[in-house]
């Protein structure tokens, strides 16, 4: 049994990063915008959080670096899409070729550099408990972060008026500006806390996952967010089930080889991306829960009449 | 204050100003980039978009990056034009390169001057079976074709490297991941001497006409126009959206693996992990720049290639790194999408009330 802590441990770090990246999405989504550049955000993402730790030798402020950069790359997908009411889906695709090259560019100077992986959140005591203890009580803060987020994004659509709001102009952006909600702005800001949460995503990767900086490191798992809002119906809890099983996928080649199971490697790598087909494939063939689930304005330009 | 006032009908010089417009904000931009990376913004621009095409050998290596470009981009639009978004074409250039590809080993002894059509005919094929997967969870489960096409290309890929590293890894070679070098009679001829343009440029110019005909003369070029353009419409007389993904995904598809077959019997040689320096993911821009028009597809390949041969000079001879090439190709896509803005509103100064009070 001695194979179970490490076996969930690397479970849960690679969980981690897709469901910051799937819970920010799942708020950009909510309110009616698609932002397809998720894998684009998570690149910036992870080469900032890189860089400035790198540089600054603090994770904090490579945290902070990460989200801000999330954050900026969103914006350019919110200014095209919101305020020049450009075409969702090929902007979405415009942020993720740039984000590719832009990522590329700056980590071609820390390509070999390595840095200390975030330390874990001891606590004295009750870490030392067997299995539990280091599952529980031993994780870095991001992972802590994940799962408090989506408690709280779960709470702030169920619970909150925010929520409310932000779920009417998703679903019918005309009504809520009738009311007088600013539409425009609503989307921005729930465009770039998606934004924030992809770069935290890509910061985890390259600040925790595997501690060293690499092009397109992210490897689809941006696609692979997108691809669990689907699968969760844009609902929260569902988020974490999905985003825990594609990590448990993915880990599964890890794993396998010491399993005494000898597929080649390659077939073992397809694993993630064959089920995200798979599962969007059982989600979307129930129309009717999609239509009920899906935010009805999702991808659409709006313009206040006028 | 800056307002967006829509036009009353689409601007066509926009249309066509839009991606003028934009190239010239992306030198500008790149050339500020330049100067942030400490390099004289003029030299390196220069180095990037006039050296390379400065002789005749330039340009014909121009022809040959633009060639999978352009292929790949005709087929892309006539998807965007209908709103199916297939964005995996990398995956089918790579299934169209490991069928048409896998014949040229199969029988790589072989000096019959059939293989090089069969392998054609492949390459097609396998590239519109990577494109019919999409299209079958698209139309018979309603699954995401975005998500789908593009998670499909990292099997692709994988597989390819499967190939390479295990089954079809060259038995005379050195260990290394790629295949046999394909017989004589699987590389395609060479169209003009002293240079590395293939047959497969003679048939992008092909692809173009035939696909401005089809755009132009057939039905279901018909069709995608106006589902383009007016989608609702489209749906009152009955055109069948089913159709529309099934017919822009195979060819967007059989197209995509043929430039990829073009790419393995042609520059390259043989089947080798890596085939393409991302041209499924560049014809994208290829084809919003040729505003999704074959005709401009062909000039979209050829300033897309540029930014190829560019990098990979500005590398050599300025030590910047290749991902130069990905970062000036995404501001292009930016820029013409903003630039687009234009074609159907108007900038105009000044607030709503000031108006009234004109009016």
């Amino acid at each position: 049994m001695e194979w179970i802590v490490p076996f969930v441990l690397t479970v849960i770090t690679a969980s981690t990063p897709l469901l910051l990246a799937a819970t920010g999405e799942l708020i950009t989504e909510k309110s009616g915008v698609l932002n397809l550049g998720v894998e684009g955000m998570m690149l910036v993402g992870a080469i900032a959080g890189f860089a400035v730790t790198a540089s600054t030798g603090s994770a904090t402020v490579g945290i902070l670096a990460a989200v801000l950069a999330g954050a900026m790359m969103s914006l350019i997908f919110a200014f095209l899409t919101l305020t020049l009411m450009a075409n969702q889906v090929a902007t979405g695709l415009a942020l993720t070729i740039f984000g590719v090259g832009f990522s590329a560019l700056v980590g071609s100077g820390f390509v070999g550099f390595a840095i200390d992986p975030l330390p874990a959140l001891a606590i004295p005591g009750i870490s030392a408990i067997p299995i539990i203890g280091p599952i529980l009580f031993g994780q870095d803060f991001l992972v802590y972060l994940s799962i408090a987020v989506v408690i709280g994004v779960g709470w702030f659509l169920a619970k909150s008026r925010a929520g409310l709001v932000l779920k009417a102009v998703g679903d019918s952006h005309h009504s809520a500006h009738a009311i007088g909600y600013s539409v425009i702005k609503i989307r921005y800001l729930a465009t770039m806390f998606g934004g924030a949460m992809a770069g935290l995503g890509g910061a985890y990767l390259s600040l925790s996952y595997t501690p060293m900086w690499a092009e397109n490191m992210t490897a689809g798992r941006g696609w692979i967010a997108l691809a669990l809002v689907v699968f969760a119906t844009w609902r929260p809890g569902r988020l974490v089930a999905g985003a825990y099983m594609f990590g448990l996928i993915s880990v599964m080649q890890l794993h396998a080889q010491g399993a005494g199971i000898h597929v080649p490697s390659q077939f073992m790598s397809m694993l993630p991306y064959l089920a995200t087909v798979i599962v969007l494939v059982i989600i979307s063939s129930d129309r009717a829960k999609i239509r009920l689930n899906a935010p009805a304005c999702i991808g659409q330009a709006f313009r206040a009449a006028q | 204050m800056v307002r967006l006032e829509p036009r009353r009908q689409h601007s066509q010089a926009m249309v066509y100003l839009s991606p003028v417009l934009a190239i010239l904000m992306t030198l500008v931009v790149g050339g500020i980039i330049f100067a942030f990376m400490g390099k004289n913004p003029f030299d390196a621009l220069y180095t990037f978009f006039i050296l390379p095409i400065n002789n005749s050998y330039g340009i014909s290596e121009l022809f040959v990056k633009a060639t999978p470009l352009v292929i790949i981009g005709v087929g892309l639009a006539m998807g965007f034009r209908a709103n199916v978004w297939n964005i995996g074409a990398e995956g089918q250039l790579t299934m169209g390169a490991i069928f048409g590809g896998g014949l040229a080993l199969y029988f790589h002894d072989s000096e019959s001057i059939l293989l090089m059509p069969a392998m054609f005919v492949l390459g097609a094929l396998g590239g519109a079976f990577w494109g019919a997967i999409p299209a079958l969870l698209r139309t018979r489960f309603n699954a995401n074709e975005i998500l789908t096409s593009l998670m499909l290309t990292y099997v692709a890929t994988l597989f390819l490297s499967f190939l390479v590293h295990g089954p079809w890894r060259n038995p005379e070679g050195f260990n290394f991941p790629e295949s046999r070098p394909f017989p004589d009679a699987g590389l395609l001829p060479i169209i003009f001497e002293g240079s590395r343009v293939h047959l497969g440029t003679a048939v992008a110019v092909l692809v173009v006409i035939a696909g401005w005909l089809l755009l132009s003369k057939s039905v279901i070029g018909f069709q995608l126009r106006v589902v383009g353009k007016a989608p609702q419409a489209a749906r009152h007389v009955g055109f069948r959206q089913k159709r529309m993904v099934w017919f822009t995904l195979l060819l967007g598809g059989a197209l995509a693996g043929l430039a990829g077959l073009f790419e393995v019997a042609g520059p390259i040689g043989q089947l080798q992990p890596s085939i393409s320096p991302g041209y499924g993911f560049t014809a994208i821009i290829v084809a919003f720049l040729g505003r999704l028009h074959p005709v401009g597809i062909l000039f979209g390949g050829l300033i897309m290639a540029l930014t190829y041969l560019g990098g990979e000079l500005a590398q050599i001879t300025l030590g910047l790194p290749n991902a130069v090439t990905g970062l000036f190709q995404g501001i292009l896509l930016f820029f013409l999408l903003a630039c687009d803005v234009l074609t159907k509103y108007r900038i105009r100064f000044g607030s709503i009330a000031a108006k009234g009070r004109t009016a």
